[in-house]
């Protein structure tokens, strides 16, 4: 019969791994966002003017935060704004990244590593950065376009009306993305065997019909997982239209879900309900990303 | 550099509490390449700084412990003026950290009073006092400049007082607002400077129909307290107290004519729906399609990067009146010197404070090298030459004396960062899209009032 191992020193072991992980996880995740919860049942209440000393003190609000932050017409508005923001972001990005990556995939294209650096370059340019670039081309008066389509006749639409913002917020974005996405499908591309390629070739497949039957096929994985980010990045911009927002009066300090709760945060000062609407989109984005993978994983991966 | 970012940093909120923007001028630096000159050169001449540096023991911080004071401020050079108190006061020596804007530091300002570790000092716009007070980030520092009230107009000082007997801060600047326009423009349109808003309308109207394209200036959403402004000098008073009870009249007639007045501008062509302080705006006011623009007498600061073309072409006269001859103008802006209630050294800090506004050579720096229109009533009377900019007005700080004496007094309430991003908000699309200014100004009412009811403020039914 074998003697009962002795538990005392390897028992420690386990514990101690984890115990970096779980500390910076406790410290950098946990306590903020519990606190952001705590915050989120708040309010600052004062008594009288105002005006005195000690006259303003947090007190509990229970779902009031909640109950207003979902019922202000701004939010909801900006809700919509992103999902339509999103979709007109993310297929064309996508698009345009597979594009490009099946170009510089195929046989005998020159300048590949030429053509494959300029396009990721847009993505190694910051995103206030690029804003600002953007935001100076899209106003008349500043911008070289105006001049160059004068010569062709034409004139230069005003790319900041509340029709067209959007949509120019939406090229920051994809003059930004595409870029990386090209990269990651380009690598899953790489890694398809060429034997596929042969096979098609000497059953007198043509370029576009390898590219169609077998390549996008063999890569879809990696496009699920491109579009997932990308969808999640895209819910979450911010930085274009709040670096767009002093150039023009069209985008207002609450133009997107993050940008309200910026403006709720730092320019009205009730981190009550900023942290009550962080919470709303934080489980909106978890449920969303999370049913994207599932359906995704089943389809894709077949459970894998 | 930031003219060329577009104006102001992109990852910061724009100044449009009001704040004007900063921008360290050629000239300011060549005033200050003198200033700094003449005081290492002669540091024992007669100037009023040396009986400053000869009497440190007028400090009353007379322990020998060593103290640094932290200074947030975005008036540019300001540490070239706190130089000489550094020189003068060994064991109290204050460092500026310089801000961005008004609206950018007020945003960090109450994020690290909340967290505990605020400035010592802070530049803080008349406008944002009372959410500091109310919030109680700010020292009484009645008891430490107990002397000061008749150095300052009395208009400055109910502001830094709310009124009350305490003392929130040690006015900074005057700012009455001011109509600038292209004297040479005007000739050229035919247009008379306008006295009133009506002539002003009148002159909208006349230059849009012979020159379309060029406007009397811009209405931005971006700038609440420049409306407010305007508003100001219409009569309107946006919050009043009496007992506990506030009183909110954002939407009242005054402003209401306003928000009107500016509408019907915006949609005949007269004036642009675009914003002021981008790259598209200092162009259009370098190259005349803006020929006038409703500001302040602190102008004279942005002016030689906003319009470098055309030094002595731009002119100040009067913001134009509601009636003939009334001779009554709003604020736009304006601060004090505010000392933090987490201050550890609060005396020294007050003590500072009340130097670097009263204290004649202060004084003087600040208007020579910071372009600050100094609130001290001394200090104003000693501006004597022009600003080199607008050198073809020998008469210009005469006439920004006038217009401070004419200033409306204004009032403000708890929540103006409210009413403030609240007007941005809802004028955006108003402005854009040309449309009735009165709804958005109804709703900037309707926020405000129910924030603070929200917040367990005793507001009274309007």
């Amino acid at each position: 019969m074998k003697q009962p191992r002795k538990h005392t020193a390897p028992r420690l072991a386990p514990y101690a791994f984890v115990a970096p992980a779980v500390a910076l996880f406790a410290l950098l995740m946990l306590i903020p966002i519990g606190y952001t919860l705590f915050l989120s049942f708040g309010k600052s209440q004062v008594s009288g003017l105002g005006l005195g000393t000690g006259a303003r003190k947090q007190v509990f609000a229970g779902l009031s935060n909640y109950a207003s932050g979902l019922s202000d017409p701004a939010f909801l508005s900006s809700l919509l704004r992103v999902l339509v923001y999103s979709l007109i972001l993310v297929p064309v990005m996508l698009g345009l990244a597979l594009l490009f990556a099946l170009l510089l995939d195929a046989q005998r294209v020159r300048f590949q590593r030429f053509a494959r650096l300029s396009i990721f370059l847009p993505y190694a340019v910051p995103t206030v950065i690029a804003s600002l670039l953007w935001g100076f081309l899209y106003l008349p008066t500043v911008s070289p376009f105006p001049a160059i389509l004068a010569r062709l006749g034409l004139s230069m639409p005003d790319l900041f009306t509340t029709n067209t913002a959007l949509f120019s917020v939406a090229n920051i974005g994809v003059w930004g993305g595409t870029g990386f996405n090209m990269i990651v499908i380009y690598t899953a591309l790489r890694s398809v065997p060429t034997e596929l390629y042969e096979a098609a070739r000497i059953d007198g497949a043509s370029q576009v019909q390898v590219a169609l039957r077998i390549k996008i096929p063999m890569i879809g994985p990696a496009l699920v997982l491109t579009g997932v980010f990308s969808i999640i990045a895209t819910l979450q911009v911010f930085n274009e239209p709040h670096t767009l927002a002093p150039l023009t009066n069209t985008i207002s300090p609450d133009w997107m879900p993050l940008m309200k709760v910026f403006d709720l945060a730092f320019n009205e000062q009730d981190s009550y309900e900023a942290a009550a609407l962080s919470v709303v989109i934080a489980v909106a984005m978890f449920v969303f990303s999370y049913g994207l993978l599932r359906v995704s994983n089943k389809r894709v991966f077949q459970g894998r | 550099m930031k003219l060329i970012l577009g104006g102001r940093p992109a990852v910061m909120r724009s100044p449009r509490r009001g704040a004007r923007r900063v921008h360290v001028s050629a000239i300011a630096a060549a005033a200050l390449a003198t200033l700094v000159a003449a005081g290492c050169s002669s540091a024992s001449s007669t100037s009023s700084a040396t009986s400053t540096a000869s009497s440190p023991a007028s400090s009353s911080a007379s322990s020998s412990q060593k103290v640094t004071l932290s200074f947030w401020s975005w008036v540019p050079n300001l540490d070239k003026v706190i130089a000489t108190w550094n020189k003068s006061h060994p064991d109290i020596q204050v460092q500026v950290q310089v801000q961005a804007g008004g609206d950018a530091e007020l945003t960090k300002l109450l994020t690290a009073a909340k967290a505990g570790n605020p400035p010592d000092l802070a530049q803080v716009e008349y406008q944002v006092l009372p959410t500091l007070v109310s919030n109680n980030y700010l020292a009484n520092v009645s008891q430490y400049d107990s002397n000061l009230k008749s150095d300052f107009p009395a208009g400055n000082w109910t502001q830094v007082t709310l009124g009350t007997d305490a003392l929130y801060g040690v006015p900074q600047d005057a700012a009455p607002m001011a109509l600038f326009y292209r004297a040479d423009l005007f000739k050229k349109y035919h247009l008379t400077v306008p006295t009133t808003w009506a002539q002003f309308a009148a002159d909208a109207t006349k230059l849009h129909a012979e020159a379309p394209g060029v406007y009397l200036g811009t209405f931005s959403s971006q700038d609440p307290g420049e409306f407010a402004g305007l508003t100001q000098q219409a009569g309107a008073q946006w919050w009043s107290a009496s007992g506990s009870t506030w009183k909110v009249s954002i939407n009242s007639a005054a402003s209401q004519k306003v928000a009107s007045y500016w509408q019907s501008l915006v949609t005949s062509g007269g004036i642009n729906n675009q914003p002021q302080w981008t790259a598209a705006w200092n162009k259009g006011m370098n190259n005349g399609q803006y020929i006038a623009w409703v500001s302040d007498v602190w102008a004279p600061t942005d002016m030689p990067t906003v319009s470098p073309a055309n030094t002595g072409k731009w002119a100040m006269t009067e913001l134009p009146q509601w009636t003939a001859g009334a001779g009554v103008v709003g604020n736009w802006g304006g601060s004090s010197t505010a000392v933090l209630a987490a201050s550890k050294h609060q005396q020294a800090a007050a003590e500072f404070a009340a130097w670097l506004n009263t204290d004649p050579a202060a004084t003087a720096a600040l208007a020579s090298v910071s372009g600050v229109y100094p609130a001290d009533i001394a200090a104003e009377g000693a501006l004597s030459a022009p600003p080199p900019y607008f050198s073809s007005q020998p008469n210009f700080w005469s006439l920004a004396k006038g217009y401070a004496a004419d200033a409306s007094q204004a009032s403000w309430g708890p929540d103006v960062d409210v009413a403030y991003s609240e007007f941005t908000s809802a004028f955006g699309g108003a402005i854009t899209s040309k449309a009735s200014f009165l709804s958005p100004l109804a709703q900037v009412q309707s926020a405000v009032v129910s924030d603070m009811k929200k917040s367990g403020f005793t507001v009274a039914a309007s």
